[in-house]
């Protein structure tokens, strides 16, 4: 093997270290998020980042180690499906925790979806999900 | 290099995973403990991924996607069917 071929080896293999150590990180970052942010959706901000960037970083170091071409189509779909997935569970939650009001609103910088609330339930005795209004 | 890599992210996601455990247990709330959950499975696929990394396979992909499909499915239901069960609001 040639002394080229030895050095690009060694650049991947730092490359894809530097990727795995940077995506672990991204989850000690979320743990502390949690730990520390003081209501829901600020927890929810620190909770994305494993999430996505953090997969995204560790994929990348999977198809690095592998060195062939015929993963990355798998991992880009793995990465996608997440993609996909995320957002939805995300807006799940942060729907439902302003409608239980698990939220300082003090800390929030603007608030689109009072009016929204306020407007629809007082329109048809409903909430803006086709539920009846329980409370 | 590699036994230091897997050293360093076994140590950061044991101490990650650490934290949302506490997070779960904390709570305040429902919410907050799904939330923390997802987290936790999300670590779970970062330490699969690293897995996958260091030892050259691909065996556990199908894993990592299951594990999303669950923390999805999951979380979704919890948060359809949440209500709110406290005396004062804003205490969280």
């Amino acid at each position: 093997m040639s002394p080229e071929a030895m050095s690009a080896d060694a650049v991947i293999d730092a490359v894809s270290a530097v990727f795995m150590v940077v995506g672990a990180l991204m989850s000690l970052g979320a743990a502390i998020g949690l730990l520390r942010f003081p209501d829901l959706m600020s927890r929810m901000h620190a909770a994305t980042k494993p999430q996505v960037l953090g997969l995204f970083l560790l994929l990348c170091a999977v198809g690095l180690q592998l060195r062939t071409w015929w993963v990355w189509p798998v991992l880009v779909v793995a990465w996608i499906f997440q993609l996909l997935t995320v957002p939805v569970s995300a807006h799940m939650v942060g729907r439902a925790g302003y409608r239980t009001k698990h939220l300082h609103p003090e800390l929030l910088s603007t608030d689109e979806l009072e009016a929204v609330v306020q407007q629809a339930a007082g329109k048809r005795g409903f909430t803006d999900d086709g539920e009846p209004h329980r409370d | 290099m590699m036994p230091l890599v897997l050293t360093i992210t076994a140590v950061v996601l044991s101490l990650a995973a650490g934290g949302a455990i506490i997070r779960i247990a904390r709570g305040p709330s429902l919410l907050d403990r799904v939330l923390a959950a997802d987290v936790l499975l999300a670590i779970l696929g970062a330490a699969l991924c690293i897995d996958m990394a260091v030892n050259r396979h691909l065996n556990n992909l199908m894993l990592l996607v299951s594990i999303s499909i669950i923390g999805f499915v999951g979380s979704v239901t919890v948060a359809r069917f949440v209500a709110d069960r406290r005396k004062q609001p804003n205490e969280s």
